[in-house]
């Protein structure tokens, strides 16, 4: 792969309009094909909420979670904003 | 009744890429090749293929006169006189998609199927809604048809997710209007790439170019297959033959790829 690419750097000073279609193409497949239903990224929200506030306390309303594409492929990323740790008694005791 | 009736929808997501000038040819070469055809025109509302076909001078009776009894099967189904195999029956044009139910396009085939028709094609209309639910209902098999180029792809993955969820495992895949100069020099998807994209799950069935003469011939009411000294004429008298089960090579359309792809495939093969 990295050979590839640097063998097209000498030969083209762009990529091809071929292989960049390509190359988007295969991205926003594996966006498509990787989307979740608004109910179950809703639903993954509050259990995520509440699995992390057992330790945490967290700012639930600035929660952002997200499918993101990254270096080909794509990840679920959450921000989870903390307003502060809780002590370790708390946390050990599920709610 | 058939025993064999294969019953192919023909759909793709996207408007325009072909959808119905696929349905006339490869019906139209199918019976050339023998088989007993039924073209049955999904698209309702919208009528094209009796256009496509040349026969718009001929209907009488639609799909919704023979759903709702107002026509018998036979009488809304109009034969072609260049070719007795081949059938259309037509859409209707001054309704809607909701004129139909899924359970009345499955009876059609079945009544289809009773008269005799060895292959049963349904032109899909675009988009993913109820017009693509009743043309898939009484499918058995696909071809999802596909432009080179990233929207029609984009939603032909789309589909064939769609497809799959119909039941419709495995489709087949026509790459129309290939553009052989520009996958030569790069400058367009080639039918490699669009299969790699796709994924394994899809069969190349065959590739169509960009050709002239396909525009000329719907122009003209006489599908581009009925000539096989033609690309497109070939092109489409292979994908009826492969149909059919016969191993035919893929013409030379577009296996010369560029000399990077080249490259790239030594290379990326040792990894
Ligand atoms: N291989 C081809 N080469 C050139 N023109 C084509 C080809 N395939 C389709 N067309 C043209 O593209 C237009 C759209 O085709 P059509 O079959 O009506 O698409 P769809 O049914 O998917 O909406 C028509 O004008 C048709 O003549
Ligand atoms: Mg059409």
């Amino acid at each position: 792969m990295a050979i590839t690419s640097f063998i097209e750097r000498i030969f083209s000073k762009d990529k091809s309009a071929k292989s960049v279609a390509k190359d988007r193409l295969k991205l926003v497949l594996m966006q498509d094909r990787a989307s979740i239903p608004g109910h179950i990224l809703e639903q993954m929200r509050k259990d995520i909420l509440q699995v992390v506030s057992r330790y945490l306390e967290i700012d639930e309303s600035a929660l952002d979670l997200n499918l993101e594409k990254a270096d080909g492929s794509v990840a679920l990323t959450a921000n989870i904003p903390i307003k502060r740790v809780l002590p370790e008694t708390t946390a050990s005791t599920p709610k | 009744m058939s025993e064999t009736s294969r019953v192919i929808v023909v759909t793709s997501g996207k408007g325009g890429v072909g959808k119905t000038t696929t349905t006339a040819n490869v019906g139209m070469a199918l019976a050339g090749l023998g088989e007993k055809v039924a073209l049955m025109d999904a698209d309702i509302g919208l009528r094209n293929l009796d256009l496509a076909l040349g026969l718009e001078n001929r209907i009488v009776y639609d799909i919704v006169d023979v759903v709702e009894g107002r026509a018998k099967l036979r009488q809304a189904l109009i034969r072609d006189k260049r070719n007795q195999n081949l059938a259309l029956l037509p859409a209707a044009q001054t309704r809607d998609k909701s004129a139909v139910t899924p359970a009345q396009m499955k009876q059609v085939i079945t009544d289809l199927k009773e008269e005799g028709f060895t292959f049963i094609l349904i032109d899909c209309p675009a988009g993913i809604e109820q017009g693509f639910v009743n043309a898939t209902a009484g499918a058995n098999e696909a071809i999802v048809v596909t432009n080179p180029e990233m929207a029609s792809v984009r939603d032909a993955d789309r589909i064939i997710g769609l497809l799959e969820a119909q039941d419709l495992r495995d489709p087949m895949l026509i790459v129309n209007r290939l553009r052989v100069k520009m996958v030569k020099s790069m400058e367009m998807l080639g039918v490699e790439d669009v299969q790699e994209v796709l994924g394994s799950g899809v069969h190349l069935l065959g590739i169509v170019p960009d050709d002239e003469s396909i525009i000329t011939s719907a122009n003209r009411g006489e599908p581009a297959s009925l000539n096989l000294e033609s690309l497109a004429g070939q092109a489409y008298r292979n994908i009826a033959l492969r149909l059919k089960g016969e191993q035919v090579p893929f013409m030379d359309l577009e296996e010369k790829t560029g000399f990077m792809d080249k490259l790239r495939k030594i290379f990326s093969a040792r990894k």
